[in-house]
């Protein structure tokens, strides 16, 4: 125990702290079976709403398995053109001339106010009516459309913020040998500044995950959360399907906040890095990220 | 092309009155739900901080559309648990309100964490020195520290709730994103003005909060 807030404890805040772990452990007891017992009352404990994941493989076949790669595609496309959309963005923010920073700096801040949900509910508006997309793929068009002007937006933000956390002397360095600032920028500061925007990055990828689930409430995208009503419609166990997909929403945002995290502190260690990281804080939505909080130093 | 605005066929400036009200009850709701994490997860009672570890790493990996789904579907209408509304629209909002608030805690409990970091170690050395209690270390010295420290943070944390309110369209709350798809429905001859009105709405909503707090950080920053 490595906190400045309380001293290593003593035998009798030892002791406090077990009549506290057993009070919370009571409370915590309390709220589980009340919860537990509103669920059997209703019925939905019983072993034939929950076995269906177990015992029958269609439900991960047909829906489960199918729904998450539908997540995984619209992520990681959104996540492909938002990159470098995001990184000329960025460095357009980071313009010498007025007449490049203004704009983008403008269409940065203006996708950056919007809600991913209107951006896809407007685009998925406009490809019904200006476009011939069959209505099978529009969902799909839609989602990545949405997420992509917003992303890119904060792609632009990571970016910015990746270079300008980079060491003066490596503008003043490149400029001293008689490097252009474009040349500078591609072949000093963009190199240095993606590493130290990595975990940003990935962290970045959950956030885009997460918002997926929304063109599947919405727009009908066959992803992961669409599949509960279908599930539940089958078996007529809403709380157990929901309660399986977020679990599989855990496992895989867990392992990529894991990697972003675990990115982090080999960022900060290396010897050969500025030592400059973008936090993955940068991104507002996963505002305090994994950076920056530990334990009480 | 704005006489959609004038025919009277569409409450705009409600619709963004509910997003508001939703914004205030989650941000007031998470500020104190994402305190007690915070200070949880801080606590010298090892199941408390494991307990403030797992809720945020759980809950912060899930998408807020499930949730809400969840408070919906799972808690009120499979459960029968309604948070005491009376009319379908005041069950719903409430259960956004509960659902914001469980994802946006985290948030905020993060936040905070990162703001105890801030606080000098000496600080807190010379509170234990004088003999405070945990308790009295965190809401007498810490807390108020950390708070002033983290409130450009926590203002990313309100401006990302603002925008997260339009996930409650989901659970059919009348708030601006739904309004904005029943138009869009409606009068598809006018998509563009319809797209404009609703974005400059959150403009609206957004860029002053974010100036206004950017100032109150700044001036409340202590200063070392």
């Amino acid at each position: 125990m490595t906190s400045v807030l309380y001293d290593a404890p003593g035998p009798k805040a030892k002791a406090r702290n077990w009549i506290y772990s057993g009070i919370f452990i009571v409370l915590l007891g309390l709220a589980l079976w009340w919860a537990l017992s509103l669920m059997a009352e209703k019925g939905q404990l019983d072993a034939d709403k929950w076995s269906p994941f177990v015992t029958d493989s269609q439900v991960w076949t047909t829906f489960l398995i199918p729904g998450l790669l539908e997540t995984l595609k619209a992520g990681a496309i959104a996540m492909v053109i938002a990159l470098p959309l995001g990184a000329l963005l960025g460095i357009g923010r980071l313009s010498d001339h007025a007449w490049v920073r203004g704009p983008v700096g403008a269409v940065v801040e203006f996708f950056r106010a919007i809600p991913v949900l209107m951006l896809m509910l407007f685009s998925f508006a406009l490809y019904s009516r200006y476009t011939a997309l069959p209505s099978d793929v529009r969902p799909l068009y839609a989602c990545v459309t949405g997420l992509v002007l917003y992303n890119a937006s904060v792609i632009a933000e990571i970016v910015r913020a990746g270079v300008l956390s980079l060491p003066r002397g490596q503008t003043d360095a490149a400029k001293a040998i008689g490097m252009r600032k474009g040349q500078s920028m591609v072949h000093v500061l963009i190199p240095q500044a993606v590493t130290a925007m990595l975990p940003a990055l990935v962290s970045q990828l959950v956030v885009i995950l997460k918002d997926t689930a929304l063109a599947g409430a919405l727009l009908g995208l066959a992803e992961l959360l669409s599949m509960a009503r279908q599930i539940s419609a089958n078996y007529a166990n809403t709380i157990a399907t929901l309660f399986v997909i977020a679990l599989i929403y855990i496992v895989v945002n867990f392992a990529l906040t894991s990697l972003a995290s675990w990115l982090e502190s080999r960022q900060r260690k290396s010897k050969k890095s500025t030592g400059a990281v973008v936090a993955g804080d940068v991104a507002e939505v996963d505002a305090g990220g994994a950076a920056g909080v530990g334990e009480a130093p | 092309m704005f006489d959609f605005l004038e025919s009277g066929q569409y409450d705009v400036l409600g619709a963004f009155w509910v997003t508001v009200q939703l914004t205030l009850y989650s941000a007031a709701g998470s500020l104190i739900w994402g305190t007690v994490l915070a200070g949880m997860r801080v606590s010298p009672v090892p199941l408390m901080r494991g307990f403030g570890t797992a809720y945020v790493n759980v809950v912060r990996n899930t998408p807020l559309t499930v949730l809400i789904l969840a408070c919906s579907l799972g808690l009120s209408q499979t459960l029968g648990v309604n948070l005491g509304g009376d009319t379908f629209k005041e069950t719903g909002f409430r259960l956004a309100v509960l659902g914001l608030t469980a994802y946006t805690g985290t948030f905020v409990c993060e936040a905070l964490r990162s703001g105890i970091n801030t606080v000098p170690v000496g600080q807190a050395e010379a509170a234990r020195a004088l003999g405070l209690s945990f308790f009295q270390v965190l809401t007498l010295i810490v807390l108020p520290q950390a708070f002033r420290a983290v409130i450009a943070p926590l203002t990313n944390v309100l401006i990302a709730l603002t925008k997260n309110t339009t996930v409650a369209a989901t659970i059919g709350v009348a708030e601006a994103a739904l309004l904005m798809k029943e138009m869009i429905e409606n009068e598809p001859q006018a998509l563009f003005a319809v797209f404009a009105v609703f974005a400059l709405g959150f403009l609206v909503l957004t860029l002053p909060t974010g100036l206004l707090l950017g100032w109150v950080a700044k001036r409340v920053a202590v200063k070392r």
